[in-house]
Protein backbone atom coordinates (compact mmCIF):
# COMPACT_ATOMS: atom_id res chain seq x y z
CA UNK A 1 0.00 0.00 0.00
CA UNK A 2 1.34 3.45 -0.86
CA UNK A 3 2.24 5.73 2.05
CA UNK A 4 -0.57 8.20 1.38
CA UNK A 5 -3.04 5.36 1.07
CA UNK A 6 -2.15 3.80 4.43
CA UNK A 7 -2.26 7.25 6.04
CA UNK A 8 -5.77 7.78 4.72
CA UNK A 9 -6.79 4.37 6.03
CA UNK A 10 -5.35 5.17 9.46
CA UNK A 11 -7.10 8.51 9.59
CA UNK A 12 -10.42 6.91 8.60
CA UNK A 13 -10.03 4.18 11.22
CA UNK A 14 -9.19 6.86 13.77
CA UNK A 15 -12.30 8.84 12.80
CA UNK A 16 -14.47 5.78 13.37
CA UNK A 17 -12.84 5.02 16.73
CA UNK A 18 -12.28 8.56 17.98
CA UNK A 19 -15.48 9.14 19.96
CA UNK A 20 -15.26 5.82 21.83
CA UNK A 21 -11.57 6.39 22.44
CA UNK A 22 -12.04 9.86 23.89
CA UNK A 23 -15.04 8.64 25.90
CA UNK A 24 -12.98 5.87 27.52
CA UNK A 25 -10.09 8.24 28.20
CA UNK A 26 -12.30 10.93 29.74
CA UNK A 27 -13.72 8.36 32.11
CA UNK A 28 -10.14 7.48 33.08
CA UNK A 29 -8.39 10.86 33.34
CA UNK A 30 -11.49 12.98 34.13
CA UNK A 31 -10.35 15.74 31.81
CA UNK A 32 -11.74 16.31 28.30
CA UNK A 33 -8.73 18.28 27.10
CA UNK A 34 -6.21 15.71 28.28
CA UNK A 35 -8.31 12.89 26.84
CA UNK A 36 -8.35 14.55 23.44
CA UNK A 37 -4.58 15.09 23.56
CA UNK A 38 -4.02 11.46 24.48
CA UNK A 39 -6.23 10.34 21.61
CA UNK A 40 -4.14 12.49 19.26
CA UNK A 41 -0.97 10.90 20.68
CA UNK A 42 -2.44 7.50 19.94
CA UNK A 43 -3.10 8.61 16.35
CA UNK A 44 0.52 9.73 16.02
CA UNK A 45 1.65 6.34 17.36
CA UNK A 46 -0.60 4.56 14.85
CA UNK A 47 0.74 6.68 12.00
CA UNK A 48 4.26 5.56 12.86
CA UNK A 49 3.51 1.90 13.68
CA UNK A 50 0.77 0.76 11.32
CA UNK A 51 2.59 1.46 8.06
CA UNK A 52 5.12 -1.16 9.29
CA UNK A 53 2.77 -3.64 10.96
CA UNK A 54 -0.46 -3.11 9.05
CA UNK A 55 -3.73 -2.08 10.70
CA UNK A 56 -4.20 -4.29 13.78
CA UNK A 57 -7.15 -6.62 14.02
CA UNK A 58 -8.80 -4.53 16.69
CA UNK A 59 -7.69 -0.97 16.00
CA UNK A 60 -9.92 0.56 18.71
CA UNK A 61 -8.33 -1.48 21.47
CA UNK A 62 -4.86 -0.83 20.06
CA UNK A 63 -5.42 2.92 20.09
CA UNK A 64 -6.79 2.74 23.63
CA UNK A 65 -3.76 0.79 24.86
CA UNK A 66 -1.42 3.30 23.18
CA UNK A 67 -3.29 6.25 24.71
CA UNK A 68 -3.24 4.66 28.15
CA UNK A 69 0.49 4.11 27.90
CA UNK A 70 0.94 7.78 27.02
CA UNK A 71 -1.24 8.76 29.94
CA UNK A 72 0.95 6.85 32.37
CA UNK A 73 4.15 8.26 30.83
CA UNK A 74 2.70 11.71 31.18
CA UNK A 75 1.71 11.21 34.79
CA UNK A 76 5.13 9.82 35.63
CA UNK A 77 6.93 12.65 33.93
CA UNK A 78 4.93 15.43 35.47
CA UNK A 79 4.54 13.60 38.78
CA UNK A 80 0.91 14.52 38.71
CA UNK A 81 -1.64 13.45 41.27
CA UNK A 82 -0.27 10.32 42.84
CA UNK A 83 -3.78 8.98 43.21
CA UNK A 84 -4.59 9.12 39.53
CA UNK A 85 -1.20 7.61 38.73
CA UNK A 86 -1.80 4.72 41.10
CA UNK A 87 -5.27 4.14 39.70
CA UNK A 88 -4.18 3.94 36.09
CA UNK A 89 -1.05 2.00 37.00
CA UNK A 90 -3.24 -0.54 38.70
CA UNK A 91 -5.56 -0.60 35.71
CA UNK A 92 -2.72 -1.45 33.42
CA UNK A 93 -1.17 -4.00 35.79
CA UNK A 94 -4.50 -5.74 36.10
CA UNK A 95 -4.58 -6.14 32.36
CA UNK A 96 -2.06 -8.95 32.47
CA UNK A 97 -0.16 -10.28 29.50
CA UNK A 98 -2.40 -9.08 26.67
CA UNK A 99 -3.58 -5.54 27.37
CA UNK A 100 -5.16 -5.14 23.93
CA UNK A 101 -7.37 -8.21 24.37
CA UNK A 102 -8.34 -7.11 27.87
CA UNK A 103 -9.17 -3.61 26.71
CA UNK A 104 -11.16 -5.10 23.85
CA UNK A 105 -13.30 -7.04 26.34
CA UNK A 106 -13.64 -4.07 28.69
CA UNK A 107 -14.58 -1.74 25.83
CA UNK A 108 -17.43 -3.97 24.82
CA UNK A 109 -18.83 -3.77 28.34
CA UNK A 110 -18.39 -0.10 29.16
CA UNK A 111 -18.34 1.41 25.75
CA UNK A 112 -21.98 2.36 25.60
CA UNK A 113 -22.00 3.91 29.01
CA UNK A 114 -18.77 5.81 28.41
CA UNK A 115 -19.90 7.22 25.09
CA UNK A 116 -23.24 8.23 26.57
CA UNK A 117 -21.34 9.90 29.43
CA UNK A 118 -19.26 11.85 26.90
CA UNK A 119 -22.37 13.00 25.02
CA UNK A 120 -23.93 14.21 28.26
CA UNK A 121 -20.68 16.00 29.14
CA UNK A 122 -20.33 17.73 25.76
CA UNK A 123 -23.97 18.87 26.05
CA UNK A 124 -23.73 19.96 29.69
CA UNK A 125 -26.07 22.85 30.56
CA UNK A 126 -23.16 24.85 32.07
CA UNK A 127 -22.20 25.51 28.44
CA UNK A 128 -24.02 27.77 25.99
CA UNK A 129 -25.95 25.95 23.25
CA UNK A 130 -23.40 27.11 20.64
CA UNK A 131 -20.51 25.78 22.73
CA UNK A 132 -22.35 22.50 23.28
CA UNK A 133 -22.94 22.12 19.54
CA UNK A 134 -19.29 22.83 18.68
CA UNK A 135 -17.96 20.47 21.34
CA UNK A 136 -20.38 17.69 20.37
CA UNK A 137 -19.42 17.93 16.70
CA UNK A 138 -15.75 17.93 17.67
CA UNK A 139 -15.77 15.09 20.22
CA UNK A 140 -18.58 12.82 19.02
CA UNK A 141 -18.85 13.74 15.34
CA UNK A 142 -15.09 13.96 14.84
CA UNK A 143 -15.36 17.14 12.77
CA UNK A 144 -12.32 19.39 12.56
CA UNK A 145 -12.41 22.94 13.92
CA UNK A 146 -12.28 24.22 10.35
CA UNK A 147 -15.27 22.08 9.33
CA UNK A 148 -17.31 23.26 12.32
CA UNK A 149 -16.44 26.89 11.55
CA UNK A 150 -17.53 26.54 7.92
CA UNK A 151 -20.72 24.78 8.98
CA UNK A 152 -21.67 27.60 11.34
CA UNK A 153 -20.54 30.37 8.96
CA UNK A 154 -17.95 31.69 11.35
CA UNK A 155 -14.15 31.82 11.64
CA UNK A 156 -11.96 28.93 12.69
CA UNK A 157 -10.49 31.10 15.47
CA UNK A 158 -13.96 31.71 16.91
CA UNK A 159 -14.76 28.00 17.02
CA UNK A 160 -11.33 27.06 18.37
CA UNK A 161 -11.74 29.60 21.16
CA UNK A 162 -15.29 28.42 21.83
CA UNK A 163 -14.08 24.84 22.24
CA UNK A 164 -11.12 25.80 24.45
CA UNK A 165 -13.40 27.85 26.70
CA UNK A 166 -15.98 25.07 26.83
CA UNK A 167 -13.35 22.57 27.94
CA UNK A 168 -12.12 25.01 30.61
CA UNK A 169 -15.66 25.54 31.87
CA UNK A 170 -16.19 21.79 32.06
CA UNK A 171 -12.87 21.40 33.92
CA UNK A 172 -13.83 24.02 36.49
CA UNK A 173 -17.34 22.65 36.97
CA UNK A 174 -16.04 19.60 38.84
CA UNK A 175 -18.06 17.12 36.83
CA UNK A 176 -18.16 13.38 37.34
CA UNK A 177 -18.31 12.66 33.59
CA UNK A 178 -20.85 9.97 34.38
CA UNK A 179 -24.25 9.38 32.81
CA UNK A 180 -26.65 11.39 35.00
CA UNK A 181 -29.22 9.38 36.91
CA UNK A 182 -32.36 10.22 38.82
CA UNK A 183 -34.14 13.54 38.49
CA UNK A 184 -31.10 15.25 36.95
CA UNK A 185 -31.26 12.92 33.97
CA UNK A 186 -34.36 14.41 32.39
CA UNK A 187 -33.00 17.95 32.41
CA UNK A 188 -29.62 16.83 31.10
CA UNK A 189 -31.24 14.74 28.37
CA UNK A 190 -33.31 17.74 27.27
CA UNK A 191 -30.04 19.63 26.87
CA UNK A 192 -28.59 16.86 24.68
CA UNK A 193 -31.68 16.74 22.47
CA UNK A 194 -31.69 20.53 22.13
CA UNK A 195 -28.10 20.47 20.86
CA UNK A 196 -28.70 17.70 18.33
CA UNK A 197 -31.77 19.49 16.97
CA UNK A 198 -29.84 22.75 16.83
CA UNK A 199 -27.20 21.05 14.69
CA UNK A 200 -29.90 19.58 12.46
CA UNK A 201 -31.65 22.90 11.99
CA UNK A 202 -28.41 24.66 11.15
CA UNK A 203 -28.03 22.16 8.30
CA UNK A 204 -31.69 22.45 7.33
CA UNK A 205 -31.36 26.25 7.05
CA UNK A 206 -28.54 25.90 4.52
CA UNK A 207 -29.41 26.99 1.00
CA UNK A 208 -28.24 25.55 -2.30
CA UNK A 209 -24.85 26.73 -3.48
CA UNK A 210 -23.53 27.04 0.04
CA UNK A 211 -20.53 25.10 1.33
CA UNK A 212 -21.60 21.44 1.29
CA UNK A 213 -20.52 21.03 4.89
CA UNK A 214 -23.64 22.90 5.98
CA UNK A 215 -26.31 20.56 4.62
CA UNK A 216 -24.06 17.71 5.86
CA UNK A 217 -24.92 18.87 9.38
CA UNK A 218 -28.35 17.28 8.93
CA UNK A 219 -26.75 13.89 8.28
CA UNK A 220 -24.42 14.48 11.23
CA UNK A 221 -27.34 15.24 13.55
CA UNK A 222 -29.26 12.21 12.29
CA UNK A 223 -26.23 10.06 12.95
CA UNK A 224 -25.94 11.49 16.48
CA UNK A 225 -29.63 10.79 16.99
CA UNK A 226 -29.23 7.19 15.83
CA UNK A 227 -26.19 6.68 18.08
CA UNK A 228 -28.10 8.13 21.02
CA UNK A 229 -31.08 5.87 20.30
CA UNK A 230 -28.73 2.88 20.49
CA UNK A 231 -27.27 4.11 23.79
CA UNK A 232 -30.51 5.14 25.48
CA UNK A 233 -33.08 2.70 24.11
CA UNK A 234 -35.61 3.43 26.85
CA UNK A 235 -35.94 7.19 26.30
CA UNK A 236 -39.06 8.04 24.25
CA UNK A 237 -38.01 11.60 23.41
CA UNK A 238 -34.73 10.36 21.92
CA UNK A 239 -36.80 8.38 19.44
CA UNK A 240 -39.19 11.31 19.04
CA UNK A 241 -36.34 13.60 18.02
CA UNK A 242 -34.84 10.93 15.77
CA UNK A 243 -38.21 10.42 14.07
CA UNK A 244 -38.62 14.17 13.60
CA UNK A 245 -35.18 14.53 12.00
CA UNK A 246 -35.50 11.49 9.72
CA UNK A 247 -38.89 12.62 8.40
CA UNK A 248 -37.83 16.23 7.93
CA UNK A 249 -34.64 15.09 6.18
CA UNK A 250 -36.71 12.92 3.84
CA UNK A 251 -37.90 16.15 2.19
CA UNK A 252 -34.50 17.79 1.72
CA UNK A 253 -34.48 17.06 -2.03
CA UNK A 254 -38.00 18.32 -2.62
CA UNK A 255 -38.08 21.56 -0.71
CA UNK A 256 -36.13 23.79 -3.13
CA UNK A 257 -37.40 24.58 -6.65
CA UNK A 258 -34.95 24.61 -9.59
CA UNK A 259 -34.79 28.43 -9.36
CA UNK A 260 -33.73 28.18 -5.71
CA UNK A 261 -37.02 29.27 -4.15
CA UNK A 262 -38.44 27.25 -1.26
CA UNK A 263 -41.34 24.94 -2.10
CA UNK A 264 -44.10 24.77 0.53
CA UNK A 265 -44.76 21.36 2.01
CA UNK A 266 -48.15 20.90 0.39
CA UNK A 267 -46.74 21.69 -3.07
CA UNK A 268 -43.65 19.49 -2.96
CA UNK A 269 -43.18 16.66 -5.43
CA UNK A 270 -43.77 13.78 -3.06
CA UNK A 271 -42.10 11.36 -5.45
CA UNK A 272 -38.85 13.03 -4.38
CA UNK A 273 -39.36 12.36 -0.69
CA UNK A 274 -36.87 9.84 0.60
CA UNK A 275 -38.98 6.79 1.43
CA UNK A 276 -36.15 5.05 3.27
CA UNK A 277 -35.82 7.93 5.72
CA UNK A 278 -39.61 8.14 6.08
CA UNK A 279 -39.69 4.46 6.97
CA UNK A 280 -36.92 4.90 9.54
CA UNK A 281 -38.72 7.96 10.91
CA UNK A 282 -42.07 6.22 11.22
CA UNK A 283 -40.41 3.26 12.96
CA UNK A 284 -38.72 5.61 15.45
CA UNK A 285 -42.01 7.41 16.04
CA UNK A 286 -43.74 4.10 16.71
CA UNK A 287 -41.01 3.26 19.20
CA UNK A 288 -41.37 6.63 20.96
CA UNK A 289 -45.11 6.13 21.30
CA UNK A 290 -44.69 2.51 22.46
CA UNK A 291 -42.38 3.79 25.20
CA UNK A 292 -45.22 6.01 26.42
CA UNK A 293 -43.85 9.23 24.93
CA UNK A 294 -46.75 10.26 22.68
CA UNK A 295 -47.12 13.56 24.59
CA UNK A 296 -43.45 14.64 24.40
CA UNK A 297 -42.54 17.79 22.48
CA UNK A 298 -40.31 16.05 19.94
CA UNK A 299 -42.63 13.08 19.56
CA UNK A 300 -45.58 15.39 18.93
CA UNK A 301 -43.62 17.28 16.28
CA UNK A 302 -42.59 13.97 14.73
CA UNK A 303 -46.23 12.86 14.72
CA UNK A 304 -47.09 16.09 12.86
CA UNK A 305 -44.33 15.48 10.32
CA UNK A 306 -45.57 11.89 9.97
CA UNK A 307 -49.08 13.09 9.02
CA UNK A 308 -47.58 14.73 5.94
CA UNK A 309 -45.23 11.81 5.26
CA UNK A 310 -48.12 9.35 5.25
CA UNK A 311 -50.25 11.35 2.78
CA UNK A 312 -49.58 10.16 -0.77
CA UNK A 313 -51.06 13.40 -2.12
CA UNK A 314 -51.38 16.78 -0.41
CA UNK A 315 -55.20 16.47 -0.59
CA UNK A 316 -55.02 13.28 1.47
CA UNK A 317 -53.44 15.08 4.43
CA UNK A 318 -55.26 14.34 7.66
CA UNK A 319 -55.67 17.97 8.78
CA UNK A 320 -58.03 17.08 11.63
CA UNK A 321 -55.34 14.94 13.19
CA UNK A 322 -52.77 17.68 12.61
CA UNK A 323 -55.07 20.23 14.28
CA UNK A 324 -55.52 17.91 17.27
CA UNK A 325 -51.74 17.37 17.53
CA UNK A 326 -51.15 21.14 17.51
CA UNK A 327 -53.66 21.49 20.34
CA UNK A 328 -51.49 19.09 22.35
CA UNK A 329 -48.17 20.59 21.26
CA UNK A 330 -49.33 24.01 22.38
CA UNK A 331 -49.70 22.67 25.93
CA UNK A 332 -46.14 21.29 26.18
CA UNK A 333 -44.43 23.90 24.01
CA UNK A 334 -46.28 27.18 24.34
CA UNK A 335 -45.15 29.61 21.64
CA UNK A 336 -46.94 32.07 19.35
CA UNK A 337 -45.34 30.37 16.32
CA UNK A 338 -46.90 27.06 17.38
CA UNK A 339 -50.19 28.93 17.79
CA UNK A 340 -49.87 30.33 14.27
CA UNK A 341 -49.26 26.88 12.83
CA UNK A 342 -52.16 25.62 14.87
CA UNK A 343 -54.40 28.27 13.31
CA UNK A 344 -53.31 27.17 9.83
CA UNK A 345 -54.04 23.52 10.69
CA UNK A 346 -57.48 24.41 12.05
CA UNK A 347 -58.24 26.44 8.93
CA UNK A 348 -57.40 23.41 6.78
CA UNK A 349 -59.39 21.04 8.99
CA UNK A 350 -62.44 23.15 9.85
CA UNK A 351 -62.48 26.03 7.37
CA UNK A 352 -60.95 29.52 7.14
CA UNK A 353 -63.30 30.96 9.79
CA UNK A 354 -61.84 28.60 12.42
CA UNK A 355 -58.36 29.79 11.43
CA UNK A 356 -59.37 33.45 11.63
CA UNK A 357 -60.80 32.95 15.13
CA UNK A 358 -57.51 31.48 16.38
CA UNK A 359 -55.50 34.22 14.65
CA UNK A 360 -57.44 36.93 16.43
CA UNK A 361 -56.51 35.28 19.74
CA UNK A 362 -52.83 35.62 18.80
CA UNK A 363 -53.36 39.23 17.71
CA UNK A 364 -55.17 40.08 20.93
CA UNK A 365 -52.26 38.68 22.94
CA UNK A 366 -50.08 41.14 21.03
CA UNK A 367 -47.72 38.45 19.77
CA UNK A 368 -45.97 38.19 16.39
CA UNK A 369 -46.66 41.86 15.53
CA UNK A 370 -43.87 42.15 12.96
CA UNK A 371 -43.93 38.55 11.80
CA UNK A 372 -44.74 38.41 8.07
CA UNK A 373 -46.22 34.92 8.25
CA UNK A 374 -49.09 36.12 10.45
CA UNK A 375 -50.65 38.50 7.88
CA UNK A 376 -49.71 36.01 5.16
CA UNK A 377 -51.78 33.32 6.88
CA UNK A 378 -54.56 35.79 7.58
CA UNK A 379 -54.59 36.82 3.93
CA UNK A 380 -54.88 33.20 2.92
CA UNK A 381 -57.80 32.53 5.31
CA UNK A 382 -59.63 35.69 4.14
CA UNK A 383 -59.01 34.77 0.51
CA UNK A 384 -60.47 31.32 1.07
CA UNK A 385 -63.43 32.91 2.91
CA UNK A 386 -64.09 35.02 -0.21
CA UNK A 387 -63.12 38.34 1.42
CA UNK A 388 -60.80 39.42 -1.38
CA UNK A 389 -60.35 43.10 -0.52
CA UNK A 390 -59.37 42.33 3.08
CA UNK A 391 -57.17 39.44 1.92
CA UNK A 392 -55.29 41.68 -0.50
CA UNK A 393 -54.56 44.19 2.27
CA UNK A 394 -53.11 41.44 4.48
CA UNK A 395 -50.88 40.07 1.70
CA UNK A 396 -49.53 43.59 1.13
CA UNK A 397 -48.88 43.99 4.82
CA UNK A 398 -47.02 40.66 4.86
CA UNK A 399 -45.00 41.70 1.77
CA UNK A 400 -43.93 44.88 3.56
CA UNK A 401 -42.80 42.91 6.62
CA UNK A 402 -40.77 40.15 4.99
CA UNK A 403 -37.05 40.50 4.50
CA UNK A 404 -36.94 37.70 1.95
CA UNK A 405 -37.06 38.91 -1.66
CA UNK A 406 -38.59 35.74 -3.13
CA UNK A 407 -41.22 35.69 -0.42
CA UNK A 408 -42.08 39.33 -1.13
CA UNK A 409 -42.58 38.58 -4.83
CA UNK A 410 -44.79 35.63 -3.93
CA UNK A 411 -46.92 37.69 -1.50
CA UNK A 412 -47.33 40.61 -3.91
CA UNK A 413 -48.44 38.06 -6.51
CA UNK A 414 -51.12 36.82 -4.13
CA UNK A 415 -52.17 40.41 -3.39
CA UNK A 416 -52.51 41.03 -7.15
CA UNK A 417 -54.69 37.93 -7.45
CA UNK A 418 -57.07 39.58 -4.97
CA UNK A 419 -57.65 42.32 -7.52
CA UNK A 420 -55.38 44.93 -5.97
CA UNK B 1 -23.21 10.07 1.50
CA UNK B 2 -25.22 6.96 0.95
CA UNK B 3 -23.81 3.67 -0.32
CA UNK B 4 -25.19 0.27 -1.10
CA UNK B 5 -22.98 -2.61 -0.02
CA UNK B 6 -23.70 -5.79 -1.95
CA UNK B 7 -22.77 -9.26 -0.79
CA UNK B 8 -21.87 -11.20 -3.91
CA UNK B 9 -23.35 -14.65 -4.34
CA UNK B 10 -21.34 -17.85 -4.14
CA UNK B 11 -22.00 -21.48 -5.05
CA UNK B 12 -23.16 -22.06 -1.46
CA UNK B 13 -25.55 -19.10 -1.33
CA UNK B 14 -26.98 -20.05 -4.72
CA UNK B 15 -27.48 -23.61 -3.44
CA UNK B 16 -29.58 -22.17 -0.63
CA UNK B 17 -27.15 -23.27 2.12
CA UNK B 18 -27.96 -21.19 5.20
CA UNK B 19 -25.09 -19.57 7.12
CA UNK B 20 -23.82 -21.34 10.25
CA UNK B 21 -24.97 -20.24 13.69
CA UNK B 22 -21.46 -18.97 14.30
CA UNK B 23 -21.56 -16.76 11.21
CA UNK B 24 -25.07 -15.57 12.07
CA UNK B 25 -23.83 -14.52 15.52
CA UNK B 26 -20.87 -12.67 14.04
CA UNK B 27 -23.18 -10.97 11.54
CA UNK B 28 -25.64 -9.90 14.22
CA UNK B 29 -22.76 -8.38 16.18
CA UNK B 30 -21.45 -6.56 13.11
CA UNK B 31 -24.93 -5.22 12.32
CA UNK B 32 -25.21 -4.02 15.89
CA UNK B 33 -21.94 -2.11 15.53
CA UNK B 34 -23.22 -0.52 12.31
CA UNK B 35 -26.47 0.49 13.98
CA UNK B 36 -24.75 1.85 17.08
CA UNK B 37 -22.48 3.95 14.90
CA UNK B 38 -25.54 5.38 13.12
CA UNK B 39 -24.27 3.97 9.81
CA UNK B 40 -26.82 1.32 8.86
CA UNK B 41 -30.08 2.42 7.22
CA UNK B 42 -31.23 -0.94 5.87
CA UNK B 43 -30.00 -4.43 5.20
CA UNK B 44 -31.47 -7.65 3.86
CA UNK B 45 -30.42 -11.10 2.75
CA UNK B 46 -31.76 -12.49 -0.51
CA UNK B 47 -33.05 -15.91 -1.51
CA UNK B 48 -31.04 -17.71 -4.21
CA UNK B 49 -31.62 -16.64 -7.80
CA UNK B 50 -33.53 -19.90 -8.42
CA UNK B 51 -36.46 -18.08 -6.83
CA UNK B 52 -35.79 -14.91 -8.82
CA UNK B 53 -37.08 -13.53 -12.12
CA UNK B 54 -35.55 -11.35 -14.79
CA UNK B 55 -37.46 -9.08 -17.14
CA UNK B 56 -35.60 -8.60 -20.42
CA UNK B 57 -36.38 -5.45 -22.44
CA UNK B 58 -35.95 -5.11 -26.18
CA UNK B 59 -37.82 -2.18 -27.65
CA UNK B 60 -41.47 -2.70 -26.77
CA UNK B 61 -41.11 -6.40 -25.88
CA UNK B 62 -40.76 -7.74 -22.35
CA UNK B 63 -39.63 -11.30 -21.73
CA UNK B 64 -39.77 -12.90 -18.30
CA UNK B 65 -36.85 -15.23 -17.56
CA UNK B 66 -36.99 -17.63 -14.63
CA UNK B 67 -33.98 -18.18 -12.34
CA UNK B 68 -31.54 -19.62 -11.51
CA UNK B 69 -29.10 -17.40 -13.37
CA UNK B 70 -25.55 -18.13 -14.47
CA UNK B 71 -22.56 -15.91 -13.60
CA UNK B 72 -22.88 -16.70 -9.89
CA UNK B 73 -20.14 -14.22 -8.98
CA UNK B 74 -22.11 -11.37 -10.52
CA UNK B 75 -25.29 -12.14 -8.55
CA UNK B 76 -26.23 -10.47 -5.30
CA UNK B 77 -26.96 -12.51 -2.17
CA UNK B 78 -27.70 -9.63 0.18
CA UNK B 79 -27.20 -5.91 0.70
CA UNK B 80 -26.94 -3.05 3.16
CA UNK B 81 -27.60 0.63 2.73
CA UNK B 82 -25.20 2.74 4.76
CA UNK B 83 -24.87 6.45 5.46
CA UNK B 84 -21.18 7.31 5.70
CA UNK B 85 -19.01 10.43 5.47
CA UNK B 86 -17.03 9.19 2.50
CA UNK B 87 -16.02 6.11 0.54
CA UNK B 88 -12.98 5.57 2.78
CA UNK B 89 -15.28 5.15 5.78
CA UNK B 90 -17.47 2.68 3.88
CA UNK B 91 -14.35 0.66 2.97
CA UNK B 92 -13.22 0.54 6.60
CA UNK B 93 -16.61 -0.64 7.79
CA UNK B 94 -16.78 -3.24 5.03
CA UNK B 95 -13.36 -4.60 6.09
CA UNK B 96 -14.80 -5.20 9.56
CA UNK B 97 -17.54 -7.43 8.19
CA UNK B 98 -17.14 -11.11 8.99
CA UNK B 99 -16.59 -13.17 5.84
CA UNK B 100 -20.26 -13.58 4.84
CA UNK B 101 -19.66 -16.92 3.08
CA UNK B 102 -17.99 -20.22 4.02
CA UNK B 103 -15.41 -19.83 1.22
CA UNK B 104 -13.87 -16.83 -0.55
CA UNK B 105 -16.39 -14.05 -1.10
CA UNK B 106 -16.72 -10.43 -2.06
CA UNK B 107 -18.49 -7.24 -1.01
CA UNK B 108 -19.08 -4.50 -3.54
CA UNK B 109 -19.65 -0.89 -2.46
CA UNK B 110 -21.46 1.50 -4.78
CA UNK B 111 -22.34 5.12 -4.14
CA UNK B 112 -26.01 6.07 -4.36
CA UNK B 113 -26.82 9.06 -6.57
CA UNK B 114 -28.01 12.20 -4.85
CA UNK B 115 -29.65 15.24 -6.47
CA UNK B 116 -26.37 17.19 -6.48
CA UNK B 117 -24.64 14.38 -8.44
CA UNK B 118 -26.82 14.93 -11.48
CA UNK B 119 -25.18 18.31 -12.08
CA UNK B 120 -25.61 19.42 -15.67
CA UNK B 121 -27.52 16.26 -16.61
CA UNK B 122 -30.53 17.83 -14.93
CA UNK B 123 -31.19 20.18 -17.84
CA UNK B 124 -33.46 23.21 -17.47
CA UNK B 125 -36.03 21.31 -19.58
CA UNK B 126 -36.01 18.34 -17.20
CA UNK B 127 -36.13 20.68 -14.23
CA UNK B 128 -39.10 22.41 -15.78
CA UNK B 129 -40.83 19.11 -16.44
CA UNK B 130 -40.33 18.23 -12.82
CA UNK B 131 -41.77 21.59 -11.87
CA UNK B 132 -44.89 20.79 -13.96
CA UNK B 133 -45.19 17.38 -12.28
CA UNK B 134 -44.92 19.10 -8.97
CA UNK B 135 -47.69 21.53 -9.83
CA UNK B 136 -49.85 18.70 -11.15
CA UNK B 137 -49.40 16.86 -7.89
CA UNK B 138 -50.27 20.00 -5.98
CA UNK B 139 -53.51 20.15 -7.95
CA UNK B 140 -52.86 23.29 -10.04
Amino acid sequence: MAATEIHQTIETVFRIEQARLIAGLVRMVRDVNLAEDLAQDALVAALSEWPKTGVPKNPGAWLMAAAKRRAIDGFRRSKMLARKHAEIGRDLEDEGADPVADIEAAMDDDLGDELLGLIFTACHPVLSPEARAALTLRLIGGLTTDEIARAFLTSEATIAQRIVRAKKTLGKAGLTYEVPRGPEREERLASVLEVIYLIFNEGYAATSGEDLIRPALCAEAQRLGRILAGLAPGEPEVFGLLALMEIQASRLNARIAPDGSPVPLTEQNRARWDQLLIRLGLAALERAEALGGAGGRYTLQAALAACHARAKKAEETDWQRIAALYDKLRAVMPSPVVDLNRAVAHSMAFGPEAGLALLSEIEQAGALRDYALLPAAKGDFLFRAGLLVEAGAEFERAAALTRNERERTFLLGRAAACGR
Amino acid sequence: MRVIVMVKATKESEAGIMPSTELMEAMVKFNEELINAGVMLAGEGLHPSSKGKRIAFDGPSRTVIDGPFAETRELVAGFWIWEVKDMAEAVEWAKRCPNPMPGPSELEIRQVFEAADFGDALTPELAEQEERQRQKLAGH
